[in-house]
């Protein structure tokens, strides 16, 4: 090769840092290319969907006239699916990180479990829901209802649970074990007293990331049966008599609020386009709120503790 | 008197310590039941996929005994529900290919370019607003997206191609290729983050630009984590189902134009699960045969990517 003159390198230079600012440019577009579509999004939704957002839209149920329709039965079935979820994903995904990351020993069947949670957070979540509907409906016999759709609920956002329990759990250093130890702790009393209370932010933040996640689930639901027409509410939780507590609402049959949406979007009639972008505005307002607590707390537990 | 007194003293110590013997075993075994539970939390999630693995393959087993592999590989027609029923999953197949190809052709050069911008050209304050705000488009629920495709894009494009149908693959792949940006980009970011800073400074000692060490330094160093950043860009693309229910049409359509419409392995499982099919009718194991086409199909990339990181995989 050739040795360029000295006219030439510095225009081949030249020509380097001129690049380099455009990539700048560009890759500032195609940062906003994306936070474009997400208000593009927002305002699409808004511009169909807000004038149907009144107190009615929340307390009626679906109807075959567009403009009385509400979404009450479907925003009862999130709330109960929800609680179902919670209860079973915190404590087996907490239980399942702090195992991990305490108490599992360095061998072939922990890598195991750790190779299987990273693959679960890439199997599509139609397939949950196929799961769900092999074992859950037909084989345990939970049939369409709120138990099935909780439980498959909780089996995808379990991978989230666990990974965040992990991540926060390694954040802590081992000064901090240690010093219970010297106290004459236990592994468990050092977990739940210091360990668990330390990073407890960071799964906070997962679990809501994984809730928020689950809320707006709608193929796995399908799957499994929930309805996209339902007129009644299931049973109370809390009962006048006695034992004022009854779980009857677990086996009823539910819809949720992405699927009144995915209802109502796939009709025909544009009036109940109108519907669905407004079921998709209280689900956007929701998932947005769960993720804007989710930073903040990630970024206060980040800034509070310094160790 | 002075004797007894220290024989008193004495029981009340050897009480006392096996009481704390005693106190210490039931600890232990506390202890153990806990730990015990939660070993057990995580087995659950192996036992996971074990069920997912079993429910798929017993269920297509049944299937299989009613259709043969060869007619579900060749066919190429798929009219499961019609009164002469056709089992050949080649046109669910490339409806999904189709959809994902245009998904990754959007998302992959996007997130890597939004990686590269973020991890060597945005300063913190840029990287520390824009970062969380990319990350809230994988926070939109599926359906919202599909909704999106549908009412928004679909009548953007038709703009532009006035032929266009109202349900077609191009807006549902160019949606879920949106959708899956931030996977690409956040895993990306992280993977050329985490090249030792000595190899990016001896590229600049070099002289050579931010673009050139990008590209030619950082990107092979971190093709390892790159490429896993595809691959599951990829598996969420080929899963993704609500959009394409809602944008791409139901209708199974052997074809490769993307202008059209056509129904993917997934939409295919939601619109046989909102009609009643009766439980353990050839129908009904088809969409359990879908879906194990479905996992055949990422873990054949999944594998096709762990081989391409293991063969270029730099350690430092």
């Amino acid at each position: 090769m050739a040795t360029p003159s000295a006219g030439e390198l510095e225009k081949r230079v030249e020509g380097n840092k001129t690049r380099d600012k455009l990539f700048a440019i560009v890759g500032l577009i195609a940062t906003f290319i994306g936070m474009l579509t997400l208000a593009a999004l927002l305002f699409d939704l808004a511009s169909s969907g807000l004038a149907r957002i009144k107190p009615h839209f929340f307390t009626s149920f679906p109807s075959r006239f567009p403009a009385q329709a509400g979404i009450l039965s479907a925003w009862v079935g999130t709330t109960l699916v929800m609680i179902v979820t919670a209860v079973s994903a915190i404590p087996i995904g907490v239980g399942a990180g702090v195992y991990l990351e305490e108490y599992a020993p360095k061998n072939w069947f922990t890598a195991l479990i750790e190779i299987n949670i990273a693959n679960l957070a890439g199997v599509p979540s139609i397939v949950y829901g196929l799961m769900a509907l092999g074992l859950f409906v037909y084989q345990f016999n939970f049939g369409q209802s709120i138990l099935s759709a909780g439980l498959t609920l909780a089996l995808l956002i379990l991978p989230i649970v666990i990974v965040a329990t992990r991540e926060a759990i390694r954040a802590i250093p081992a000064s901090m074990r240690e010093a219970a130890y010297a106290l004459g702790a236990t592994k468990w009393q050092t977990t739940s007293d210091h360990v668990l209370p330390y990073s407890m932010g960071g799964i906070l933040t997962g679990v809501i990331i994984g809730l928020s996640r689950a809320i707006g689930e709608t193929a796995p639901l399908i799957t499994i049966g929930a309805l996209t027409f339902i007129a009644f509410l299931p049973d109370a939780p809390f009962k006048a008599e006695f034992p004022f507590i009854s779980f009857d609402w677990l086996w009823s049959p539910y819809s949720v609020m992405p699927i009144q949406m995915f209802n109502w979007v796939s009709r025909p009639q544009a009036e109940f386009h109108l519907n669905a972008a407004a079921t998709g505005l209280v689900l956007m307002a929701m998932t947005l709120a769960m993720n804007a607590v989710a930073i903040y707390f990630r970024y206060r537990f980040r800034k509070r503790i310094k160790w | 008197m002075q004797t007894d007194r220290v024989d008193v003293g004495y029981i009340a110590a050897q009480r006392q310590a096996k009481r704390l013997a005693g106190g210490a075993n039931l600890r232990k075994f506390r202890e153990r039941v806990i730990e015990f539970g939660m070993f057990l939390c995580a087995v659950f999630s192996v036992a996971i996929t074990a069920g997912i693995v079993w429910v798929l393959v017993y269920e297509s087993w049944h299937f299989f005994e009613n259709v043969s592999i060869v007619e579900f590989l060749t066919e190429t027609q798929w009219t499961v529900l019609f009164e002469n029923p056709r089992y050949g999953i080649m046109p669910l197949v490339t409806g999904t290919l189709v959809t994902s190809i245009i998904a990754l052709l959007v998302a992959l050069p996007l997130g890597t370019i939004i990686a590269i911008y973020l991890s060597e050209y945005a300063n913190n304050t840029v990287r520390e607003i824009l970062k969380p705000i990319l990350e809230l488009l994988s926070a939109v629920p599926t359906v919202v997206f599909g909704f999106f495709a549908l009412l928004f894009v679909t009548p953007l494009l038709q703009r532009l191609m006035p032929d266009l149908p109202g349900f077609n693959m191009l807006s549902a792949g160019i949606v879920i290729g949106i959708m899956i940006v931030p996977y690409v980009s956040s895993l990306s970011e992280d993977a050329m983050k985490a090249v030792p800073v000595n190899i990016r400074e001896g590229s600049y000692a070099m002289g050579a630009t931010r673009l050139q060490t990008a590209l030619r330094v950082l990107m092979p160093a971190a093709f390892s984590g790159i490429a896993s950043a595809y691959v599951l860009g990829f598996s969420r693309a080929v899963g993704e189902t609500m959009v394409v229910a809602v944008a791409a049409g139901t209708q199974p359509n052997l074809t490769l134009n993307p202008t059209e419409g056509a129904a993917t392995i997934t939409a295919y499982i939601v619109q046989v699960s909102l009609g009643d099919l009766p439980h353990g009718s050839i129908a009904y194991q088809s969409i359990f045969a879908a879906g194990l086409t479905l996992m055949l199909m990422t873990l054949v990339f999944n594998i096709g990517g762990y081989l391409l990181r293991k063969r270029f995989r730099e350690i430092y």
